[in-house]
């Protein structure tokens, strides 16, 4: 470093470094910035012993604030379930009707439902509700047990068909292929069918009809309207849990699938269960 | 017996040797202004006054918006995301007219520097406007440059004591209440103040004094000219914005060179003597603590307060104002041909002076038209653009907005008559401090209804419901058509919204969706 070059215009030494002639200046760095700089080295020793900072063999130094991550994530939940607190016991004391009928507590329910739905119920009724064959579509205004909030609670705490709860929803179909011959089963689907409008054979309606009010109308009433009592579907309207048509609906007069739902009640928890049934109910089909 | 010659001389240097050493770091060199007085500094002093006053008042100004919005004149309501600037109220959605203000403020700021150079340096920024403030109080408590230069290398007295305590006490108060004003935009003034006081404000706001109070006071008081030269970025970027045709602060040394301060000497012996009688004067009242005399540098904040200096003590000489005056490059140049004979020698006074003393009428003086050139008019026109389309968008907007999200899952429901239900998500924006009753209506889609969830609301075509004051009503819309009326798997149609007492209104084009089977 003897050749050391002073540039001729600033007067200020160069670094040695240079690029076509042209040089690098060595001017020294004003004195606060140093200064700023040892205070940050300062600022830094102060903060690995505030927080959690020295890496040890299995943990870390805990730092003299007790700070850590997981604790303020705890925290932010804390404050937000006590936040939540109010609803969750106006939920707990309240009938779901009640809770449909109060604007604020609604919003909650079904945000609160909304959640659940998405974690417990989406596998089988679509992320939308609007199901799929043999799952019912929950949007829509056909219920076999019943639409108002109350009935959909219901369903949800004891479920469908699900054995080990004794308070279950409970419908059997029989299986019509042992009780009547294969003539009159096509005979009654195709009756079925043109009662909702669909294609069907029209010289089998008058058979057709008579082997409806011989084994049918027990459970689907006189005028095929069903009965939510007994979960017997409506086989006048628009809406088929198992396809509509002639053949389909012979399928599941020989022999009928019987989908079943969980109970959920004990699993849940009577509060989940409410906001479940507030959310369901507003999906636009509640009665 | 010692053999020198057995030894060989290395040639080697020790890197750090005395006789290159240099510090790394330059302690920061004292700067003690002198007060200066003229034309400039009357400016400055009223530029300093409104600033401040601004500052300081505009959250104290009111206005009255009805009883559903705050009556403060300037206020930046973040917590409810509204923001008020006396009659215009603007929304989140609407912060672009703070952007294209902040655009306008950038092309401004290229058009004030392309014609009068660092102005807003010298006169307006903040940073100037505060170290002026701070140094009226040093003034004031420690005297002028003298007798404050004298206090800071005098020993440890009582009175120095006293002096620095008061001094930066009160450079304190005025930290604090910076940014104290601060945080009366962003709430209710009187209310906070009250707050303030009785120690109940949010802790956000003292700690924004405080931060404030901090800064205002580091950067005012301490950091000073530094925070020009080394923190802000302006001075590398305004280089660019200057061209031969900016005014800018110049020493004119076709008039000033050679210097003397023993002038009347020089002439006696026959040699040239400039106007300048390198008093120093203009170093002196420099708070940036250089010499305009070397020309052009990224320090000068253009402050203009040499020329007053310098013109004090012209004005004490008998000679014209103006050696250090506001000049442009190309009148400077032109001058300087002129004073050294078109560069064959050093300047020479007596070439742009008359045998009488007066100028001569080849020298170049500042001509008003050359602020009006084609990178002035490029600046002005999109500045008068940006502005003209940020007031047509202000004039047109908007108070009345109609947001429609479709449901997506599921895209359509069959009900069990057959009919297509859709759901939307209808957001109504009632922007005015007014409650107002909106008017929901759809158009098109044969044979449709809506309903709305929640709302005790018959099922129909159309609608009307109340909205508060300056929020958003949100409403899920289920529409339903009858089957026999689809004419498509996608039909358009239109929500409308409308104040039937003001006749604004606001359309959405929306689609229904239906399945193919259904037809």
């Amino acid at each position: 470093m003897s050749d050391e070059h002073i540039d001729e215009i600033s007067g200020v030494s160069t670094t040695g470094h240079e690029w076509d002639g042209i040089r690098e200046l060595n001017n020294p760095l004003p004195r606060w910035w140093v200064m700023t700089f040892y205070l940050t080295i300062v600022w830094a020793i102060g903060y690995t012993i505030a927080y959690p900072a020295w890496p040890l063999l299995h943990s870390a130094t805990k730092g003299v604030l007790g700070y850590s991550s997981r604790g303020e994530v705890k925290n932010e939940l804390t404050t937000a379930e006590a936040a939540k607190g109010k609803y969750v016991a106006a939920v707990q004391s309240k009938t779901v009707s009640e809770i449909a009928a109060d604007d604020a507590l609604r919003e909650f329910a079904v945000a609160a439902g909304g959640a659940a739905f998405k974690v417990n119920c989406v596998q089988c009724h679509g992320s939308g509700a609007q199901g799929s064959k043999g799952f019912p579509n929950l949007n829509d205004d056909d219920w076999l047990w019943g639409g108002k909030a109350e009935q959909i609670q219901q369903t949800i705490t004891h479920g469908i068909r699900f054995a080990s709860d004794p308070d279950t929803r409970l419908s059997e179909m029989p299986a019509f292929g042992d009780i009547i011959t294969a003539d009159q089963i096509a005979q009654v689907s195709a009756y079925v069918a043109s009662l909702s409008g669909k294609v069907h054979d029209a010289s089998l309606i008058q058979p057709g009809a008579k082997v409806f009010a011989e084994n049918c109308v027990a459970c689907h009433g006189d005028n095929a309207k069903g009965n939510k009592e007994l979960g017997a579907p409506d086989l006048t309207d628009a809406i088929w849990l198992y396809g509509s048509g002639e053949t389909a609906i012979a399928d599941q007069v020989r022999a009928p699938k019987q989908g079943v739902m969980p109970a959920w009640g004990a699993r849940l928890g009577e509060t989940k269960v409410k906001e479940l049934a507030v959310y369901i109910h507003s999906l636009g089909g509640g009665e | 017996m010692l053999d020198n010659t057995q030894v060989e001389r290395l040639e080697a240097e020790a890197v750090n040797s005395a006789k290159i050493r240099q510090p790394l770091y330059a302690p920061r060199k004292k700067i003690f202004p002198k007060r200066a007085s003229g034309s400039f500094r009357r400016f400055k002093w009223l530029v300093m006054a409104i600033t401040l006053g601004i500052y300081y008042l505009t959250p104290w100004l009111r206005w009255d918006r009805g009883p559903f919005a705050p009556d403060q004149a300037v206020l930046l309501d973040v917590a409810n995301r509204r923001f008020y600037l006396f009659f215009i109220e603007i929304w989140p959605q609407e912060f672009f007219y703070v952007a294209g203000l902040l655009v306008m403020a950038g092309v401004g700021l290229f058009l004030i520097t392309s014609t009068v150079g660092r102005a807003w340096c010298g006169y307006a920024c903040p940073q100037t406007v505060w170290v002026d403030l701070f140094l009226v109080v040093e003034r004031a408590i420690e005297g002028d440059r003298n007798a404050r230069m004298k206090l800071d290398t005098g020993p440890w007295t009582a009175r120095k004591l006293v002096l620095r305590v008061s001094k930066h006490a009160i450079w304190l108060v005025i930290g604090a209440a910076t940014g104290g004003a601060w945080i009366f935009y962003f709430a209710d003034a009187p209310t906070l103040l009250g707050q303030l006081w009785t120690g109940s404000a949010a802790p956000v706001a003292y700690i924004t004094i405080a931060v404030l109070t901090a800064t205002t006071y580091t950067f005012g008081g301490l950091m000073r000219e530094q925070v020009c030269t080394y923190m802000c970025p302006w001075p590398r970027i305004q280089a660019a914005m200057l061209d031969e045709n900016s005014l800018t602060v110049t020493y004119n040394d076709w008039r000033g060179e050679p210097r003397s301060r023993h002038a009347k000497k020089v002439l006696a012996v026959g040699q040239p003597a400039g106007d300048c009688v390198d008093c120093n004067a203009c170093v002196a009242v420099c708070p940036m603590g250089i010499d305009i005399r070397d020309g052009q540098q990224l320090e000068c904040i253009t402050c203009a307060l040499c020329i007053d200096a310098c013109d004090g003590v012209m004005d004490k000489l008998g000679r014209e104002h103006g050696l250090i005056a506001y000049a442009t490059l190309s009148d400077y140049n032109a001058n300087m041909m002129l004073a050294t004979a078109g560069g064959s020698s050093p300047v020479n006074p007596s070439l742009v002076r008359t045998a009488g003393g007066a100028f001569s009428d080849k020298v170049a003086h500042f001509h008003i038209r050359k602020i009006f050139r084609p990178r002035t008019y490029v600046y002005m026109g999109l500045w008068s653009l940006i502005g003209l389309g940020l007031l047509y968008s202000l004039l047109t907007r908007d108070r009345l907005e109609l947001n429609v999200l479709h449901d997506r899952n599921p895209q359509f429901v069959t009900l069990s008559d057959g009919s297509i239900r859709n759901g939307y998500t209808v957001k109504l924006l009632n922007m005015i401090p007014e409650p107002r009753t909106i008017v929901v209506t759809i158009q098109g889609l044969y044979g449709a209804d809506m309903s709305v969830v929640g709302e005790d609301i018959p099922a129909g075509r159309s609608f009307a419901i109340p909205v508060e004051p300056d929020r958003l009503k949100m409403l899920k819309v289920f529409v339903r058509q009858p089957a026999d009326q689809i004419r498509a798997p996608a039909q358009t149609f239109k929500f409308r919204v409308e104040d039937k007492a003001s006749f604004e209104s606001n359309e959405y084009t929306a689609t229904f969706n239906a399945p193919e089977a259904a037809r």
